[in-house]
């Protein structure tokens, strides 16, 4: 992975002393709360519900084991014992106080971390694919370019105060598992008929309170420009996007009022000036941050193992892990694995700082001491012998981490709630522990299968709730928490938005809630079928009827009349 | 009086901003003697302006700078106001008016010109900073380069860090 050099180190140390000397003049009474908030947030830190929540970059996913065992000493010396990754590679303290939060920095930047842009109106964390490198599907490694990317956008000085915030993704395989359609800026890398990488790029995507997925402002634009388009895109944005209405200051607002043919050309307008200038992307740039990302050095493994073979046909938990939680990898005899942190009674995301210190030598032992951090809350190993699966199983097993259940039901993603968010309209971990519990069945999360259930505790869509194919969404209505259902979102190559089936339902009914939902799949599924394949085919009504009863058709009778 | 910052230190200069009422008639807008920044509204409400070399003009973030730029070489000093230092579109006017209209004068900021944001502004062409009153400019003067390095090019200096430097290639880690 990425190793800063002198000039990176320099810069993340005085970003640190910066931050010390701002808290500082804010504690002294020379910054106001006001003129304090954005500085604090372009480091990560927010106020919210109980203590300060400070939100720590794992750029483009990935994170060593040196750097975990640090986040996990923090955790124990600073929070309460645990950290929580979120929907966006990132790690966040929900307990350090807010005079500790220099030293924190000062901590994480001797390991080569920081929070550094992770909130603010601002461009943020990069983000990707966390099987960038290994997927048997990739086509181009976005892992340089994203940290190409990171660079650039660093202290940026033009663009430290935008309208809103600001989202990149991109993605460089067959399979979009980096969600680029629902970003700000979205780019799929690939190869033109040359051979020559190019990045498809989308524009104005974004879940929060007006979801819309992202439009294509370029089909074919080569990589070494990506940096100077961007530039343009982000300058049209921070001239022209709204700055009367947060909620309309997005980008995806800005595109959709100009059309996506008038926002094109006056980003190609913008960028007439900046085509093939200095910030066009040199060859030895690519080259030397490509050199951080070669392969580690891999055995010569056939893709069998006897001792895999044999786990796997007498122990059905095991076999079960493998078929969820194990994915292929494009050298033979190597597989990814995923660490769920996922289980019964814990937050979706959280993990304790003993398990990342265990996780931390599981990467030492199995994978060249890296990780990776999903945007479904999960850790992956990524470069792990097939023949050492069964012993990788028995460690995850004996820490809690090894719920079969990757990309199944309870497989949640969730994002933080009114329990830490200040945001929040309402609760969305105990929904999530809820729906954990009544569906702990295995054997019928099994035959349930793929199935995406996001849980957003407001509108601004943390859980990605829009593109769940089961969609929660907690609201407000008159002091009271209820949440609001969507159906047939997906992510992927083929993003979708979800729709609503009706009105929200208190939080104890929830668990009835997505009980009647798979039943009502059972009954119509064809073989093979999954969930959001049945209701793209049969549609919202009949999942309607076994949610609402008479009251759906009825209600349909009066819309109709 | 107004304190600002150039060339990385205090000086006291006499220009005075006049930020009309925002129902005011331009045309009937008085402008008093001496030397004053009046927005371009105003500017080109009153040709009496047009001829004093004792005013120049300061521009919203809604002014067509297509049509600034022909004035130029009519104004002793062009300001960018930011009404809240959060607003960055300045950022973006101050960019634009050194890279495409190739503005080479004076360009200060004006209005809530803050501690933390001067690093910036004077990256993307700002060389004279009005600081807000509340700032103390001995403090400001501290702060003007929090960063040992930039990664990216900008106003100040067109090459990003990989063009500048021969970055070692990894190859020990």
């Amino acid at each position: 992975m990425y190793r800063y050099d002198p000039y990176d180190h320099a810069m993340v140390k005085a970003r640190v002393a910066q931050f010390r000397d701002q808290t500082n003049r804010w504690q002294a009474g020379e910054l106001s709360d006001e003129e304090f908030r954005p500085l604090r947030l372009q480091n990560g830190l927010y106020m919210q519900r109980h203590a300060p929540m400070l939100r720590i970059a794992v750029p483009y996913a990935m994170i060593s084991a040196a750097q975990l065992r640090v986040l996990a000493a923090i955790a124990r010396e600073e929070d309460k014992g645990y950290a929580h990754f979120t929907t966006r590679h990132n790690l966040q303290y929900n307990w350090i106080p807010m005079d500790r939060v220099p030293d924190v920095l000062e901590r994480l930047a001797d390991v080569e971390m920081h929070a550094i842009q992770t909130s603010g109106n601002c461009i943020r964390n990069v983000t990707s694919d966390q099987f960038a490198g290994i997927a048997p599907d990739e086509v181009v490694d976005t892992r340089p370019l994203a940290e190409i990317i990171r660079q650039w956008s660093t202290f940026h000085p033009e663009f430290a105060f935008l309208p809103r915030k600001f989202k990149i993704a991109v993605h460089g395989a067959e399979r979009d598992r980096a969600v680029v359609q629902v970003h700000d800026i979205g780019l799929h890398l690939y190869r033109d008929d040359k051979g020559d990488v190019v990045a498809r790029v989308w524009v104005g995507g974004g879940l929060g309170r007006t979801p819309i997925l992202g439009e294509v402002i370029n089909e074919a634009l080569p990589w070494r420009h990506l940096l100077s388009y961007m530039e343009a895109i982000i300058r049209v944005y921070n001239l022209e996007g709204r700055r009367d209405n947060p909620y309309k200051a997005r980008i995806k607002i800005l595109v959709k009022a100009l059309g996506i043919e008038e926002f094109r050309r006056k980003v190609d307008a913008e960028w007439a000036n900046l085509k093939d200038g200095p910030a066009t992307i040199t060859d030895d740039e690519l080259a030397r941050v490509s050199a951080y990302f070669v392969d580690p050095t891999y055995a010569q493994l056939p893709d069998t193992d006897a001792g895999f073979d044999a786990r796997l046909n007498s122990d059905k938990a095991f076999a079960r892990w493998v078929q969820q939680n194990v994915h292929a990898h494009r050298v033979p005899g190597y597989r990814a694995v995923t660490l769920s942190l996922k289980k019964k009674g814990i937050a979706p995301g959280d993990i304790t700082d003993t398990q990342m210190e265990a996780v931390a030598d599981l990467a030492d032992a199995y994978s060249f001491g890296e990780l990776r951090s999903s945007h479904e809350q999960n850790l992956v190993l990524s470069d792990v012998e097939l023949r050492k699966l069964p012993e990788l199983y028995d460690s995850a097993k004996a820490l809690g981490l090894s719920s079969s259940t990757v990309g199944l039901l309870t497989d949640m993603i969730c994002c933080p709630g009114g329990d830490f968010c200040d945001l929040a309209n309402a609760k969305s971990i105990p929904i999530a522990k809820a729906i954990m519990e009544r569906f702990d069945d295995l054997d019928y999360l099994h035959d349930i299968g793929e199935l995406d259930l996001n849980i957003s505790g407001c509108m601004n869509a943390c859980g990605h709730h829009h593109v769940g194919h089961i969609g929660v969404l907690g609201v407000d209505k008159n002091d009271e928490e209820w949440y609001q259902v969507t159906i047939g979102g997906r992510q992927g190559n083929d993003t979708r938005l979800g729709k609503v089936i009706g009105p929200s339902f208190a939080a104890a009914d929830m668990p009835d809630v997505v009980t009647k939902l798979l039943e009502t799949y059972v009954s119509l599924r064809e073989p093979e079928e999954r969930f959001v394949d049945t209701v793209v085919r049969v549609g919202l009504d009949p999942f309607k009827v076994s949610v609402y009863g008479d009251k759906a058709n009825k209600k349909k009778e009066a819309n109709n009349g | 009086m107004a304190e600002i910052l150039k060339n990385g230190q205090v000086h006291s200069d006499n220009w005075q901003v006049l930020y009309p009422e925002a129902d005011a008639d331009l045309a009937s807008v008085t402008v008093a003697d001496g030397q004053w920044l009046v927005p371009y509204a105003l500017w080109q409400a009153q040709s009496a302006l047009q001829s004093r070399s004792d005013v120049g003009v300061w521009l919203s973030p809604n002014d067509d700078l297509n049509q600034v730029a022909k004035h130029f070489s009519q104004w002793p000093l062009v300001a960018i106001d930011f009404p809240k230092f959060t607003d960055g579109r300045g950022y973006s006017i101050a960019w634009r008016l050194r890279n495409n209209h190739k503005y080479t004068g004076e360009l200060r900021a004006i209005g809530n010109v803050l501690v933390d944001q001067l690093f910036f502004m004077l990256r993307v062409g700002f060389n004279t900073l009005a600081l807000d009153p509340k700032v103390s400019p001995e403090i400001a003067l501290k702060h003007l380069t929090p960063f040992p390095d930039v990664y990216q090019g900008s106003t100040d200096n067109q090459e990003p860090l990989f063009r500048r430097t021969d970055r070692a290639v990894a190859g020990a880690h």
